[in-house]
């Protein structure tokens, strides 16, 4: 997550993933605490340096695509054996097959739907959210790795590892 | 390392881009004023949009009466052109999901353009049958729920209610594939936008930042919607067939529909993203990120799917004529020698033969080949559906009720129409969001940027960490 209200933050930013990646990883051995990273795209094998776990999105769709399928097959049932039962054709009223186009697009309707809330939630983006954004060039083509100093942390020894580390530039940011 | 790889990877985005460039060069086009060319597009697509509007106006007052269809031909224009759009849509969705799925690196030029082609294309189907319900204002009708009427529930058994699933459903998961994939590139426009203009980005982007873990979730959650985008894309067209074949109309009742109707989709989608690409890597400048490999790699697809599609259409015939039955043989031998012989071999000509000049590697790379050969398959497969459709209902079993369909100006206007509706959707959309989806760019660069690949490389990329900054001031003197 981005910072929270009244929040000192201090980043570095680097010119290339390799550099932020060899950063984190000489953080990771001088057991700095690093707050978050921020990458113009997603950087990959960033995600074992900075012990981030497997996301779980994808259990999740799972349970919401069935979630669909039931709802889907089970209303169709419903409809067409009890509630409203309708001769077509002379056809059995349970007719399975004829319902599994409408139960397959539920099940991708209620998983898509359900995932894409889900992501956005989790990770507090909506409209209207503004961005805690430490440097409008981290979308662009910096990349950043943020501490945050009011835990009270070492400030000098945190800006030395930026100058080891060949951070382009050094910023403290105040939310 | 690299030399081994080298021969199979291709060079996809030229000219020694670093970051930043791609930055500027995909993101300008939104901050600066519309050219010339992009104002008479607007205002031709726009005038279009104004006549689609009239003539929708004048059918709902007048009545579907109105249209040139008729009690044996009773689905005509409306139809076909629905399919039509449907199946242009689908291009989008197989470049983003099937393409990201297989691993396809060149599908990054041009997935957020396709994808946006899909949602506008499904918008200007969802016209057709829309509108020839009659009572548009009881369209909410065909959605299940509960009601005073009974309670009467919609027939679940009809394909046509699938459709309606199938169509909702893939336009809104369509709408949510696009716009969680635009949201990291509108934060991009909005970090370098300022006054009312940064706001509105700050609300189209949600407030992304580029954390890590968002990042992670983001992948997590595109790599899913393209899973499921794929089973989906082949449903939709097949639901669509489902409208024919399962009906016992003589040339609909076919099982070789499905996989004929979803190939034929994929063909004409692909030639309509052709047809937009040529001109928008030209309007917008952007030959760099949408280069010839990637035209090259989209005309191999058409050539394989026209060539399916044609396979299709000969087994048709032949199935036709095995099959002995009688009916059957009269509506394939009407459907070549017919009233509309015509379109049939429009069909044939536009479908099956034009595309195998893309056997060439010459015509294959050439713009202008690409581009006339675009809009001759899109004329093609628009045959395709009218053939289908028309053909077959012109000759149906009772001899007394044969009829011929001709479109009246209603319906012209309405078809021509929808291409308004779609131009201006797209030319809007060239001027709000990035064409070519920015972080994805980035994260193939290096490993599809010729600095780092084919004859003009000049940077190595497995360079171990400890050597970072030499590397740095080797990019930045590459500025």
């Amino acid at each position: 997550m981005a910072a929270h209200q009244s929040t000192k933050v201090l980043y570095g930013l680097y010119n290339d993933e390799e550099d932020l990646k060899h950063a984190v990883k000489v953080a990771n051995a001088g057991h700095l605490n690093i707050m978050d990273v921020f990458t113009p795209f997603p950087v990959h094998g960033l995600d074992p340096l900075l012990g981030l776990k497997e996301s779980r999105l994808h259990y999740l769709g799972f349970i919401y695509g069935a979630i669909g399928a039931l709802f889907g097959f089970g209303l169709m049932s419903w409809v067409f054996t009890s509630d409203w039962p309708l001769m077509i054709g002379g056809k059995p009223y349970w007719a399975v097959p004829a319902f599994i186009p409408i139960t397959f697009e539920l099940t991708v309707l209620f998983s898509a739907w359900g995932m894409t809330i889900t992501f956005y939630t989790i990770c507090g983006l909506w409209p209207g959210v503004k961005a805690q954004t430490l440097d409008n060039r981290i979308t662009d083509d910096k990349f950043c790795i943020a501490f945050d100093l009011t835990e009270g942390a070492d400030e000098t020894a945190l800006k030395n590892f930026f100058s080891r580390t060949g951070a382009a530039e050094v910023n403290i940011k105040t939310f | 390392m690299s030399q081994a790889v080298a021969p199979v990877r291709h060079v996809l985005i030229e000219g020694n881009k670093s970051y930043h460039n791609i930055t500027e060069d995909l993101c300008s086009p939104t901050e600066k004023a519309p050219s010339k060319e992009w104002i008479i597009a607007f205002s031709l697509s726009a005038a279009f949009l104004a006549l689609y509007t009239f003539a929708i106006v004048w059918t709902v007052w007048k009545g579907i009466g109105e249209w040139g269809s008729n009690r044996t031909i009773n689905w005509a224009w409306d139809i076909t052109n629905f399919v039509w759009w449907i199946g242009i849509g689908h291009a989008g969705t197989l470049i983003s999901a099937i393409l990201l799925l297989f691993r396809q690196r060149w599908r990054t030029g041009v997935n957020r353009s396709a994808e946006a082609m899909t949602i506008f294309a499904v918008m200007c189907a969802g016209q057709f049958p829309i509108f020839h319900m009659g009572r548009v204002w009881l369209a909410f009708f065909i959605f299940p729920f509960p009601n005073t009427r009974g309670p009467l529930w919609t027939n679940f058994n009809s394909p046509l209610l699938w459709d309606v699933f199938a169509i909702s459903t893939y336009f809104s998961v369509s709408l949510l594939f696009w716009y969680t994939g635009l949201v990291p590139d509108l934060a991009t426009v909005r970090d370098r936008a300022t006054g009312y203009r940064r706001k509105m980005y700050e609300l189209f982007s949600f407030g992304w930042t580029g954390s890590a873990k968002h990042w992670q979730r983001w992948e997590s959650l595109s790599l899913i919607l393209a899973g499921i985008s794929t089973p989906l894309v082949l449903s939709v067209h097949t639901i669509v067939s489902f409208d024919f074949a399962t009906s016992i109309i003589p040339g609909w009742h076919t099982t070789i529909f499905p996989p004929y109707f979803v190939a034929g989709a994929i063909f004409s989608g692909f030639a309509m993203v052709q047809t937009l690409m040529v001109i928008t890597r030209k309007v917008l400048k952007l030959e760099e990120y949408i280069t010839i490999n990637h035209v090259e790699s989209m005309n191999k697809v058409i050539v394989l799917t026209g060539t399916i599609v044609g396979v299709a259409y000969l087994t048709e015939l032949f199935v036709a004529w095995y099959s002995g039955y009688v009916y059957e043989q009269f509506a394939f031998y009407n459907r070549v020698f017919g009233v509309y012989w015509w379109a049939y071999f429009g069909m044939m000509f536009c479908n099956v033969v034009s595309p195998q000049l893309f056997w060439s590697r010459k015509i294959r790379r050439s713009i202008w080949w690409t581009f006339f050969l675009s809009i001759v398959v899109n004329i093609g497969m628009w045959f395709e559906r009218f053939v289908i459709i028309a053909t077959t209902l012109a000759r149906d079993y009772l001899p007394s009720s044969w009829s011929y369909y001709s479109p009246t100006w209603v319906e012209i206007s309405i078809f021509t129409g929808t291409m308004g509706l779609f131009f201006t959707l797209f030319l809007i959309f060239t001027r709000v969001a990035p064409v070519v989806a920015v972080a994805e760019i980035k994260s193939i660069l290096k490993v599809a940027g010729d600095q780092y690949i084919g004859p003009k490389a000049h940077k190595k990329h497995e360079q171990s960490p400890q050597s970072a900054p030499v590397r740095n001031e080797d990019q930045n003197a590459g500025l």
